[in-house]
């Protein structure tokens, strides 16, 4: 596939883990923010050839991880009226609330259905006149124009039975979050490339120079990451704390402004709720007033409910980078994917779970070269 | 951030009262569900070995007993149906335990009001399946339910072949030394039903692998080669096959992510879902241990058949304490492969 | 977070204001895309999709520069290399 295999070169990449390990001269830790880079690295196994000097740290972009149990109950309590048809992303059904999640509702008899898009909702509710259908609008920035969208389609429309229950969240926020927090150890960030594809990166300028941190929008593939690794560690060497773009193919300064429009139109800054980390003031999005006729919670009138997370696994602390997967004593053994003790384990895009799928690792075997022939 | 909160976490799920898709997804809680409720209470020497299909003697002669239920849904999907994929299924399952396929059946359940032509194009599709492979299907059963109570239609297969080799074809047989073989491209059936799903669906020139295998296997053991394990790769894909054998035969299996072939149209249409082809279904590819003197001699015999053309070696069985999957990805660096908890769901965000 | 993937406009099939869409083949898979946000786009261009929303069309001369960054890094390093040698 043109622009992503040319990306995934071990040759290039290799060259750039060379280039990597010459400049680096003491320890360094840095944070991918985004979820999907996190499985790229565990997938191909970037770390591993990293120097040992450099620390990865795993960052909060995960919206299905950082989704409040809170809302997952709304969701769940929404789902299971007769009356509607539930739509959700595949990866978010699996995630449980305080006690369910949404594939034990569709079990139950609930009409759940995973789309690929927004906009298949808006469709799904137009041949279904006389069902509600609900979009379980979660996401990040990159998300946010398409979830958008869909309720200015069903405004356009005049659709009265599309409603969005939505958990935005927003990146910079959280950046600040973790850099204010006393015990911080994140000395440079790889932004989230496909966040800035739509905010641009001005927005990370004044956290560079507050906070004396170098952010390097990055990309997914792994020459892109290995590339944003390199240029986040080259600043930290000459001391410079810079906003670089690595990923300049899809991002530019500004973003886009039309899809920023489009947000704006729609949603805005409220307070949110992050899962294992608590409210972080204006670090997420709600539906602006003139758009409440689209609010899930109103129609559905679950607005009022609260609940208890419970305290019992760190995923707060790996989801703010001040501890890795193994350094939790549930991990790997009363925490798994089938027995999830935090949303980071639940969602394959969960750092627990990229850790736990890719990382319980061994070393190779010989003979590799004997089998080569046999092909 | 606020000092004053603790981090949190969801209550955990441990059990489901219900059955979820999932545990028919060929990952863990299926798996669950085989350890717990079915395996306990039929406890039996042949069932306990947990192949693809029993192996049984009767007098003086060694068959394969094997089923297998069909719930496919669309009905119709490009490269194959419900119907050819009742067949093949069931052939493959014989097949996987060595044996020639003899003798089917097949049980219908039907929804009050499927359409009549449609019942016929499935059954069609059987018939054309089971003369291409050389069953007969010699015995059967319809039921019809309530319109509501089933979806169209479900098939349900059993199948008898002869054994005529005396090896042992199991996980249990895998030992260090082993080669593993993989009879061609994967991912096609799984990604081929996806592609026709509804909310999910997109367009691509994908087809279902679905083929019966039986002709490749026999061959192999004609030629004497000492086959150690076999199994095709259909739920859980090729990770959840190579995952169940390292944990029967307790054996690190070790695999490079360069030799496996995925077809473009099949890793883009993962790409664009954020799935992995490692675990998606298949019906018409297999994997074979052989010992590694064997290994040359069995690709070039499996290269002899269409579908084989792609047949390669893609790695190697090593001593280990536990059970094992590791690939060796593109990066040159190795990796666990685990199998899924359940059906592998779209990764959008 | 965001799993996005680039793909090829094969062609416009609407071009209303809320749902400008193509049809849009990721390496075989196609599918429709929504164009809204990149109104600039054209038949060819290849955009980000996410979730079935066009993000940014592709930069095919940027495309390169992770290539062009090494290529150079590489040179000033050798030409650093051999500096040293003749010092």
């Amino acid at each position: 596939m043109k622009f992503l295999d040319e990306y995934r070169d071990p040759t290039a990449v290799r060259r750039y883990v060379r280039a990597i390990a010459e400049i680096t001269t003491r320890d360094w830790t840095i944070m991918e923010i985004c979820g999907g880079q996190t499985h790229s690295i565990v997938k191909f196994g970037l770390d591993s050839l990293l120097p040992d000097k450099i620390t990865l740290l795993h960052g909060p972009g995960c919206p299905v991880c950082v989704t409040p149990a809170e809302l997952i109950d709304k969701a769940i309590e929404i789902a299971s009226r007769p009356e509607v048809i539930f739509c959700s992303f595949g990866d978010m059904m699996r995630v449980p609330g305080t006690g369910k999640d949404l594939l034990s509702v569709k079990a139950a008899g609930g009409d759940i259905r995973m789309v690929y898009s927004p906009l298949d909702a808006v469709r799904l509710a137009r041949e279904n006149p006389h069902r509600q259908v609900v979009f379980f609008a979660i996401g990040f920035e990159t998300t946010a124009p398409a979830n958008a969208m869909a309720v200015m389609q069903a405004k356009q429309s005049g659709l009265k039975n599309f409603t969005v229950l939505v958990s935005h969240v927003l990146v910079p926020p959280a950046i600040e979050a973790i850099l204010s927090s006393p015990d911080n150890r994140v000395q440079g960030f790889l932004a989230a490339g496909h966040v800035c594809a739509v905010m641009g990166y001005t927005e990370y300028e004044p956290i560079a120079e507050q906070f004396r941190v170098p952010i390097v929008v990055t990309g997914f593939e792994p020459l892109d990451i290995i590339q944003g690794i390199y240029l986040c560690i080259k600043q930290l060497e000459e001391k410079r704390f810079e906003v670089e773009n690595a990923y300049s193919r899809v991002v530019n300064r500004e973003g886009n402004r039309t899809a920023q429009r489009v947000m704006g139109d729609l949603f805005r800054v409220v307070n949110r709720k992050w899962r294992g980390i608590g409210e972080i003031p204006a670090s997420g999005l709600g539906l602006k007033e003139e758009y409440k006729e689209f609010d899930a919670e109103l129609r559905f009138g679950v607005a009022g409910k609260k609940v208890e997370e419970a305290t019992e696994c760190i995923s707060g602390l790996i989801l703010r980078g001040m501890k890795k997967p193994p350094d939790c004593p549930a991990y790997g053994t009363k925490c798994t994917p089938e027995h999830p003790l935090g949303a980071t384990m639940v969602s394959s895009e969960g750092t627990c779970a990229a850790y736990y799928s890719y990382r319980r690792l061994a070393p190779l075997g010989k003979s590799e070269s004997q089998r080569q022939k046999n092909g | 951030m606020d000092k004053k909160i603790e981090p949190s976490c969801p209550i955990p799920i441990t059990d489901y009262p219900h059955i979820l898709l999932a545990h028919g997804g060929g990952g863990k809680l299926m798996h669950q569900l085989l350890e717990k409720i079915i395996l306990p209470s039929f406890d039996n020497p042949a069932l306990n070995s947990r192949h693809d299909g029993a192996v049984l003697k009767m007098g003086q002669v060694r068959i394969a007993f094997t089923t297998d239920s069909y719930v496919v849904q669309p009905l119709f999907f490009p490269g194959g149906d419900i119907g050819s994929l009742a067949i093949n299924g069931t052939v493959n399952d014989l097949a996987m335990c060595g044996a020639g396929p003899l003798y089917l059946s097949a049980g219908f359940i039907l929804e009050e009001g499927f359409p009549m032509e449609t019942l016929w194009r499935v059954v069609q599709s059987m018939k054309k399946a089971a003369q291409d492979a050389g069953v007969s299907l010699v015995t059967g059963d319809t039921k019809v339910v309530d319109r509501g109570k089933g979806d169209q239609i479900f098939i349900n297969t059993a199948g008898i072949g002869l054994i005529k080799h005396d090896l042992n074809i199991s996980p249990a047989s895998v030992v260090p030394g082993d080669a593993i073989i993989l009879s061609g491209d994967i991912g096609r059936h799984g990604m081929a039903i996806m592609s026709a799903r509804e909310n999910i669906g997109f367009e691509s020139a994908i087809e279902s692998d679905c083929a019966p295998l039986h002709e490749m296997v026999l061959k192999l053991l004609e030629e004497k080669i000492k086959i150690h394990c076999l199994r095709d790769l259909t739920r859980g894909g090729l990770a959840g096959g190579l995952v169940e054998i390292a944990e029967t035969c307790n054996c690190r299996l070790e695999i490079d992510e360069s030799r496996i072939k995925i077809r473009e149209e099949v890793r883009s249409a993962c790409e664009l879902l954020g799935l992995d082809p490692f675990y998606v279904a298949n019906e018409g590819r297999f994997i074979a241990f052989v010992p590694e003197a064997d290994a040359t001699r069995s690709i070039d015999i499996l290269r002899q058949f269409d579908n084989g053309r792609e047949s390669t070696v893609i790695g190697g069985v090593h001593e280990s304490d536990a059970g094992l999957v590791v690939l060796k990805t593109i990066m040159g660096v190795g990796r666990i492969v685990d199998m899924m908890s359940g059906e592998q769901l779209p990764r959008i965000c | 977070m965001c799993l996005a993937i680039p793909g090829k406009i094969k062609s416009i099939i609407s071009d209303e204001p809320l749902s400008r869409t193509a049809r849009v083949d990721f390496g075989g898979t196609i599918r429709e895309v929504n164009l809204v946000c990149v109104p600039e786009a054209k038949i060819g261009d290849y955009v980000l999709v996410h979730v079935g929303m066009a993000l940014s069309t592709i930069d095919e001369t940027e495309a390169q520069q992770v290539f062009r960054y090494l290529r150079e890094m590489e040179d000033l390093s050798e030409s650093r290399e051999s500096g040293d040698e003749i010092s």
